[in-house]
């Protein structure tokens, strides 16, 4: 009951007129700039910081929780439209959003992502009103063993997934592993993988540069290929009576990868170091692979929106957790908001619930307030990201293109990166051409940079002992299910040579 | 498409040593107190994409994956022309970033993709050509303060112009 009082106080502040308006404009904005590709809500919050000190540390935090948020619902919508993920929170959602805005239900797809985003971002706060302090501590229970245990099983059900090629997949995730694996050795500090000593190299792969090589460049040469460049913009004009049947019908055929990002979200959210964009990959993977219509998954199928738009959401608010009770950011944008909150003078950290209450409640209100307000103006929105994408594809394409190039550029303000996300684009339209999965790539440059140091931490504890990751109480059993899902494929085509060689002995 | 899916998995098998060689200038076994070396990750995933591409390129040969039981060329007439134009029109673009800035390399862009491919109007083109490198300017430079490459010396007073206007 006490946390009943404590959460309608917050309501009384962010509900504050000035706390108001801050959250409308926030979210707006965040909903812009995460839907503008390479930028997502750590760009938002980064340059609006300064702006945050002219008004109190409460509204502050609101203002600036209320760009992460709509940065969140806004990444979805260039996935959607575009096909570039607008942020890197938001890259799942092209699996399936864009197929679906090229099948002319690009409506469904935004309406089924700003109710799967609303979901979680409720679910997450729910979860985080409730049980803020506790789960702090099971976040930090989770070791170097744990958190790659994790990372495994995410490569397995993407792996498990039997749909594609196996040892397809199996390159796909290497080569993203390898690419992430570009720069420098994080614990020797030795530059790794510098291809002909190129200086580019020496900072990296960004996975953006691959995401939108992959998604811009790569996708948009499959396109114009695959309809010989007559590509028919079916996506009808939206009524209101069309929101309300994409509504039902996203819900009807999501419930059950909104559940799961929702939890799934939540849960890496608050994992120090992961955040939403693992949490968003592996809600898509474990919805994939749960799913009765798996198949479908891929092209155009409106759970593989719902999934990892939920997640997104959710790890936002988890990702909150660590920083808020830990003083620990669990992503790069919550990062920017523990810095924030010291210049504020506050001491983020376990006393923060006790000496600042009015504070930390006037936030979690703020963020139940933003959520409602980032589904309003995300659905207020949709029928003029529906108008855009009514353009004929002769204008669409060229802004496309150049999306991708400023993309490109503002990840990592480096032509290199640029001239290296057309490389991956021309390489991806190639390889997309002889069947390899594409999309399991991107997912391993995101989790490499997690998953090599964790696998390392693990092996030096362990002196060398792999077992590590099968003897400890929460690493166990996941490694267990991973290997599982990674030999569950082999397992069918034995099963299948079997019945194949039963077969015509039978007949 | 046999003959491309065995080719490809071939050159990603040498794509594959090649990775395996370069992460060998770091340590790959195990160290001691230090755990695995530095080149050990990428050693032994760049190992495990030989052995994929070696059973890409078998089950191609055998002629049991898709692409390779397609009888379709990897890249007919239309594809190659696709390529041609619209993939050297963005390596295009990309090019006179350096000399023109993103901006002016962004309008020859539009021009090009707008008038040449698209056949709209001029009308049309040279609006949206002249709209989105001015629009793009104003939110990257004024509102995001992120800038975006300027090309070569000779643009320096028009961006200085344009500067004092933001700043």
């Amino acid at each position: 009951m006490e946390i009943l009082g404590l959460l309608a106080d917050g309501f009384l502040v962010a509900l504050q007129p000035t706390n108001l308006l801050l959250i409308i404009v926030g979210v707006t904005l965040g909903l812009f700039i995460g839907a503008m590709p390479g930028l997502g809500s750590v760009n938002g919050v980064a340059i609006l910081l300064p702006i945050t000190f002219l008004v109190p540390p409460a509204s502050a935090i609101i203002f600036l929780a209320a760009i992460y948020y709509g940065a969140m619902y806004g990444g979805a919508i260039s996935s959607i439209t575009l096909g570039i993920p607008g942020a890197s929170t938001a890259v799942a959602t092209t699996f399936d959003g864009r197929p679906l805005a090229l099948n002319g239900r690009a409506s469904l797809a935004l309406v089924t992502a700003a109710i799967a985003s609303f979901v979680g971002g409720t679910v997450s706060i729910i979860l985080f009103t409730a049980f803020a302090p506790p789960l702090a501590s099971v976040a930090l229970s989770f070791g170097p063993p744990e958190i790659f245990a994790l990372m495994l099983l995410a490569f397995a059900t993407f792996v498990g997934l039997g749909g594609d090629d196996i040892p397809k997949t199996i390159f796909s995730i290497c080569i993203g592993l390898v690419f992430a694996a570009v720069g420098f050795d994080e614990i020797s500090g030795a530059p790794r993988l510098v291809f002909f000593d190129i200086s580019g190299f020496l900072h990296g792969v960004n996975f953006l540069v691959l995401a939108i090589g992959v998604y811009g460049i790569g996708e948009m040469f499959w396109t114009i290929d695959s309809t010989r460049g007559k590509i028919e913009t079916l996506n009808p004009k939206m009524t209101f009576s069309g929101i309300l049947a994409d509504s039902k019908e996203g819900m009807k055929q999501g419930w059950m990868g909104t559940t799961i990002g929702s939890f799934l979200g939540f849960f890496v959210g608050i994992l120090p170091a992961a955040g939403a964009t693992p949490g968003s990959l592996m809600s898509y993977g474990v919805t994939k692979l749960v799913s009765k219509r798996s198949k479908e998954f891929g092209k155009g199928h409106p759970g593989g929106v719902a999934a990892p738009e939920a997640a997104n959401n959710s790890a936002s608010t988890g990702s909150m957790l660590p920083m808020l009770t830990l003083g620990i950011p669990g992503s790069p944008t919550t990062a920017i908001l523990l810095g924030g909150m010291v210049i504020w003078g506050l001491t983020p950290g376990p006393r923060l619930f006790t000496d600042q209450s009015e504070f930390v409640w006037g936030l979690i209100g703020s963020f139940y307030v933003s959520n409602f307000f980032a589904l309003v103006i995300n659905l207020s929105f949709i029928p003029l990201f529906i108008w855009m994408l009514r353009m004929p594809f002769t204008i669409m394409a060229p802004v496309i293109f150049i999306l991708s190039v400023v993309g490109g550029y503002a990840a990592t303000r480096d032509m290199h990166d640029v001239w290296l996300m057309l490389a991956f684009g021309f390489g991806a339209y190639f390889l997309r051409k002889l069947d390899y999965p594409l999309a399991p790539a991107v997912l391993a440059i995101v989790l490499g940079p997690i998953a090599e140091p964790t696998l390392r931490q693990s092996l030096l504890f362990s002196s060398g002992d792999p077992s590590i990751f099968f003897t400890r109480p929460i690493a166990g059993p996941i490694t267990v299910i991973a290997i599982i899902l990674i030999l569950l494929p082999l397992v069918k085509v034995i099963l299948d040579r079997v019945r194949g060689v039963k077969a015509p002995a039978d007949a | 498409m046999r003959r491309a899916e065995i080719i490809t998995a071939g050159l990603l098998a040498l794509f594959s040593i090649y990775l395996m060689w370069k992460s060998a200038e770091l340590e790959v076994g195990y160290i001691p107190d230090e755990g695995p070396g530095g080149g050990a990750w990428p050693f032994w995933l760049a190992g495990i994409m030989l052995i994929c591409t070696i059973i890409i390129g078998y089950n191609g040969y055998r002629g049991t994956s898709p692409p390779s039981q397609s009888t379709e060329p990897l890249l007919d007439a239309y594809g190659r022309k696709m390529l041609l134009l619209v993939g050297g029109g963005i390596i295009g673009f990309v090019g006179l970033v350096h000399i023109i800035s993103m901006y002016g390399a962004m309008f020859v862009f539009l021009i090009y993709y707008l008038r040449l491919l698209g056949r709209h109007s001029w009308a049309l083109t040279m609006t949206l050509a002249t709209a989105m490198p001015v629009i793009f300017f104003f939110f990257f430079e004024a509102l995001m303060r992120i800038t975006l490459p300027k090309g070569m010396k000779f643009t320096e007073p028009l961006f200085n112009f344009l500067n004092t206007i933001i700043y």
